[in-house]
């Protein structure tokens, strides 16, 4: 192992040190910068050849000079993980934060991860209850799944994310469950409202908390969700709990990214963006699922706001193509009042069908909820067409559409934020919407479910 | 020829290496852990090389060694059934030998080196053999594997055996060169064959928009290009469970690991409609996940192509699907900018179409020596960034591909699936393919469907107006179309993957929707002109029969009835009144 110091910077650059004249030094490995004054910075090898090393400093160049001296520790970026993490508030670069002891580790290990492979993995089709009817009923969450939330500023994504990690529960099971919460660039006073949250329901005892915050470098934010992970594996995967983990707000983990390609003088992607965001983001995503044979599993719910409200943004778009479906929130609802503002329409959970439907939910939810969206995208098409002709020019059936979209939003995606709807009362109130169409229009629904579920059958 | 080196530089994947002097595409093993790469460029005396693995804590100055061998697939019984990761390395043997997370530093060796396989002979001794001659047959799963001579050997048969043996067991031995079951052949080079022919049958997938509106060929090419969420993954999974190819491979090419795992669990317990065996006896599955290596991922849908035509090789129809190959370009954006390479348009390397091109072209129908024919029908995913098709990926496919599936995001909001837009998609192989309809559907077939195409085009240019004016406005000669058309698209259009009855359409079933849906039409036409409202058609107890016939067991027998008579008798009762 080499620990000489070098003392051969030849060139800073954002957040990019060059050293020279090395001894081979690994990929990845991890490095310490030592300014003149004894205060140091960690960073990573992003580059090594016989000529130079290019060491990336998390806490940001600002400060170092060309005296500084770098030394290599010949192994890459561990994280110390315990049992006794849980509870704790750690920084984005994982020192305590919370004025207590150092974590004294179980085990280091690998911030990177491996990909799991996909022999091993296993299935996700335990349905998580969220209580939030647009979830559980329209775009249902499974255990293993990563379903983000695709937000804009100014939107409630924050509270939602919060009321899903109260609110969830598998049915019928008694397990552990534990949050990972991640937190890349938001403010203190986002920050606070998270902790006073955690606080208020005794969550944070079964929390472990990164905090990168506004005002922290940037360039920690590519470590940040990297600890988050390893930590949510080691609970996960070691310990068997249920974990939850919420990274928040991917788009300035993005920004970041962009940072470091600029720095390097890459060649930009879309909008600026390095070429390999693609496979950077699929390597925070795919940490989520389940492992045969291993007791716990991680759930994830990354959070982004698109910039413009623009789900073709190069964020939320390849976030989309990793992610199994997307819940997202739409400024029109809460311009009408509607909370939690999730627009069905164009969320998605892909695990759904696997997660629903006899012994899960229940046997009509598929054909329900499928109606539902046709039912609600229809209704939706019409206010167009009432905006033009009136409501007087339509037939009867286009009228019960469009009354069926105002319900929809009123009955369905309009909650309390501490109202914990379970999936049987979801599922009735959508019957109970549904039974206000002809009942020739229920397309979706196979006869026999009409008969056992339909209000009208159901009260004779 | 130096064949050990060292490391210069390391920068991700890309490793540039010194002291070996290897051809472009050789094999090169990387540091202590041997990590697998390939040569993709050479500067002066330095290599640069990509490593299909991860490198972290790889270091300058440690070895290189050349192998002297470009990638190769390995071919032989044992393939079907296999899940393979980018560069043909078993992924169940790779669990048992690194766990559950994907390791590296491990070879592991594309087929079983201790099964034992059936062999019985189809020639014998002083027969004359040449190239691609199938030398004898071994049972593997639910297909005959047939034995071949390798490419580039030929001769005569001095000796052939008969019996159990493994795939390195010599079988035969052709002029003097001994003949072992399995044969390696490089990934990037398509397998050799005499002659391509014209496809002129099509692949019947049982998804009734693709079978009786734009029809695949056997042999031909298809791109479903569509925004995340469309239906991409399912159409291909439809296609690779429900298609009448005798053997299937499945590329998922930097995808999600929890769609791959549905993959893998469900199709071991799926079988195969005609032949009533598990699915699995006949499909070859490649994983290459989003987080897998970048490098193997550019390298898996070679993998792929190469088993492919292996098999077509033997007289079989393979259907190949990629998804997504957006996922394969970005690799090689990734990689070509690991090598700062001059960048094309969206940083796709200059060089992107002429790789698709290749790709393609690899599919096609060939004429075996002995007059029989062997088919790849290929149909790749494309995931267009915002759903923009004229980016570069898709646009560099359409430019190729006979076949295109529009994936439309207004028709998946409104849960139409599949979300294949029938306005916008089109196969340039539907006109060439009646002859086949009129002898193996019906004589009417072709008819029908450009009647239904007329329909759904009349409809597009209704709408427009009903935007404008409300649906009351209009004649009721126009607003039965509107009726019909929403028949078409809810009866027949959309198709519930998931619905055991509905997943599968057999194109008797297709033809005898599109009849009815059409004697409805002229019933109905009929009735409007002896002033009945289109509000009373659409009410008709059969109408409302049709629309949910297809969600019955017996859903043949509804349909037959319907066409029988019930439909004419309703309509009669109709004029009564």
């Amino acid at each position: 192992m080499t620990t000489k110091e070098y003392r051969t910077i030849s060139q800073i650059a954002g957040p990019l040190v060059f050293v020279q004249k090395t001894e081979p030094i690994g990929y990845n490995e991890l490095a310490i910068v030592r300014m003149p004054d004894g205060t140091e910075k960690k960073g990573q090898v992003l580059d090594t050849s016989d000529d130079f090393v290019v060491v990336q400093v998390f806490e940001g160049t600002a400060g170092i000079e060309k005296a500084a001296g770098v030394r290599f520790l010949g192994e890459t970026m561990k994280m110390p993980v315990s049992k006794d993490m849980l509870g704790r508030i750690l920084s984005g670069s994982g020192e305590p934060l919370d004025g207590g002891p150092a974590i004294i580790p179980d085990d280091r290990l690998e911030i990177n991860g491996a990909a799991i492979n996909p022999w091993a993995r296993d299935s996700p089709s335990e349905f998580i209850q969220t209580g939030i009817s647009t979830i559980d009923g329209m775009n249902t969450l499974v255990r293993g799944q990563k379903l983000p939330i695709f937000s804009g500023s100014g939107l409630p994504h924050n509270e939602i994310a919060l009321q899903i990690a109260r609110q969830a529960k598998v049915l019928g099971a008694q397990e552990e469950f534990a949050v990972v919460f991640a937190a890349m660039g938001i403010t203190n006073e986002e920050a606070q409202y998270f902790m006073k949250d955690f606080e208020r329901t005794g969550a944070l005892k079964k929390a472990v908390v990164f905090l990168n915050l506004a005002d922290d470098p940037a360039i920690e934010r590519i470590i940040t969700p990297r600890l988050a992970l390893t930590t949510a594996e080691y609970l996960a995967y070691e310990l068997g709990y249920q974990v939850l983990v919420i990274l928040t707000d991917i788009t300035n983990y993005c920004e970041a990214l962009r940072q470091i390609g600029a720095a390097r003088e890459e060649v930009p992607g879309r909008r600026g963006y390095p070429g390999y965001m693609y496979t950077d983001l699929a390597s925070l995503y795919e940490r989520a699922g389940r492992i045969k044979g291993k007791k716990g599993s991680i759930t994830q719910i990354p959070i982004l706001s698109m910039p413009g409200d623009d789900i073709t943004h190069p964020i939320a778009d390849l976030t989309g193509y990793i992610t199994e479906g997307q819940l997202v929130a739409k400024r029109e609802l809460v311009r009408a009042g509607i909370y939690p503002p999730i627009d069905v329409s164009t969320s998605l959970s892909r695990l759904m069908n696997e997660g629903i439907g006899k012994g899960k939910t229940r046997d009509d939810h598929k054909a329900v909820s499928d109606q539902c969206y046709a039912a609600y995208a229809e209704g939706k098409d019409l206010r167009g067409l009432v905006a033009i002709v009136g409501k007087d020019a339509l037939s009867e059936r286009d009228r019960q559409f469009l009354d069926f979209a105002d319900l929809f939003e009123k009955r369905i995606v309009r909650q309390g934020r501490d109202e914990d709807r379970g999936i049987e009362q979801t599922l009735d109130l959508m019957w109970e919407i549904l039974a206000n169409l002809d009942e020739s229009s229920l397309t979706r629904i196979d006869r026999k479910y009409i008969e056992k579920y339909h209000p009208k059958y159901k009260k004779a | 020829m130096a064949n050990e080196g060292k490391i210069f530089r390391v920068a991700g994947p890309v490793v540039t290496a010194e002291g070996i002097s290897p051809r472009m595409y050789d094999v090169i093993l990387v540091g202590k852990e041997k990590l697998m790469g390939e040569v993709i460029k050479i500067v002066g005396d330095k290599v640069v090389i990509q490593v299909y693995e991860d490198t972290a804590g790889v270091a300058p100055g440690e070895p290189v060694i050349n192998t002297g061998q470009p990638l190769v697939a390995e071919l032989g019984p044992g393939l079907l059934g296999s899940v393979y990761d980018g560069i043909q390395r078993p992924l169940p043997e790779l669990m048992s030998v690194m766990g559950d997370f994907i390791k590296r530093g491990v070879a592991a060796p594309g087929l079983d080196r201790k099964a034992k396989w059936q062999f019985t002979p189809t020639v014998k001794k002083g027969d004359k053999v040449e190239a691609g001659t199938i030398i004898g047959t071994v049972p593997e799963r639910s297909v005959v594997h047939k034995v071949m001579v390798p490419p580039g050997v030929s001769g005569v048969i001095d000796d052939i055996k008969q019996g159990e043996f493994t795939v390195t067991d010599t079988v035969a031995v052709v002029s003097g060169k001994p003949i072992m079951m399995m044969q390696k052949w490089p990934v990037r080079y398509g397998r050799p064959f005499q002659k391509k022919t014209a496809p002129d049958e099509p692949l019947i997938t049982g998804q009734r928009i693709l079978d009786s509106l734009f029809p695949l060929t056997k042999g031909g090419t298809g791109a479903i290009p569509g925004a995340f969420g469309t239906g991409k993954t399912v159409t291909q999974q439809q296609l690779a469970k429900w298609s009448d190819a005798e053997i299937v491979v499945y590329i998922g090419c930097g995808e999600r690991g929890n769609e791959m795992t549905e993959v893998l669990t469900t199709f071991p317990e799926l079988e195969d409609p005609k032949t009533g065996k598990p699915l699995m006896g006949r499909t070859i599955l490649i994983a290459n996940t989003s987080n897998m290596p970048v490098a193997a991922r550019e390298a898996s849908v070679y993998t792929g192509m190469t088993l492919a035509e292996y098999y077509r090789d033997m007289g079989y129809n393979v259907a190949l699907m990629a998804d997504s190959t957006s996922r394969w370009a970005e690799a090689m954006r990734e990689i070509s900018s690991r090598l700062e390479e001059m960048p094309g348009e969206e940083g796709y390397p200059a060089y992107l179409s002429a790789r698709l091109s290749e790709f393609y072209e690899r599919a096609g129908r060939i004429v075996l020596a002995d007059g029989r024919t062997g088919s790849i029908s290929v149909v790749g995913a494309v995931s267009p960034p915002g759903g923009d098709l004229s980016e570069p990926v898709t646009q560099g496919t359409l430019r190729i591909v006979r076949v295109f599936w529009a994936l439309d995001s207004k028709l998946r909001e409104r849960r139409h699936f599949p979300a294949i837009n029938w306005l916008t998609s089109y196969s340039l192989y539907s006109g060439s393919l009646d002859g086949w309809y009129k002898a193996n559907v019906a004589e009417d077939f072709p008819e029908l469907r450009n009647w239904t195409m007329e329909l759904l085009q009349k409809e597009a240019e209704l709408q427009e107006i009903v935007q404008l004016v409300g649906s009351d406005a209009l004649p009721e000669e126009q607003k039965l179309t509107l009726e019909v058309s929403r028949l078409v698209r809810e009866l027949f259009l959309q198709q519930n993957a998931y619905h055991k009855v509905d997943t599968y359409s057999p194109m008797a079933r297709q033809y005898k929707y599109l009849k009815s849906i059409k004697m409805f039409n002229d019933y109905a036409q009929k009735a409007i002109e002896g002033d009945v409202s289109v509000d009373t058609i659409a009410k008709m107890k059969v109408r409302t029969k049709l629309q949910g016939s297809k969600l019955e067991e017996n859903v043949d027998q509804i349909l037959d009835s319907i066409i029988g008579g019930e439909l004419a008798k309703e309509f009669e009762t109709l004029g009564a009144k």
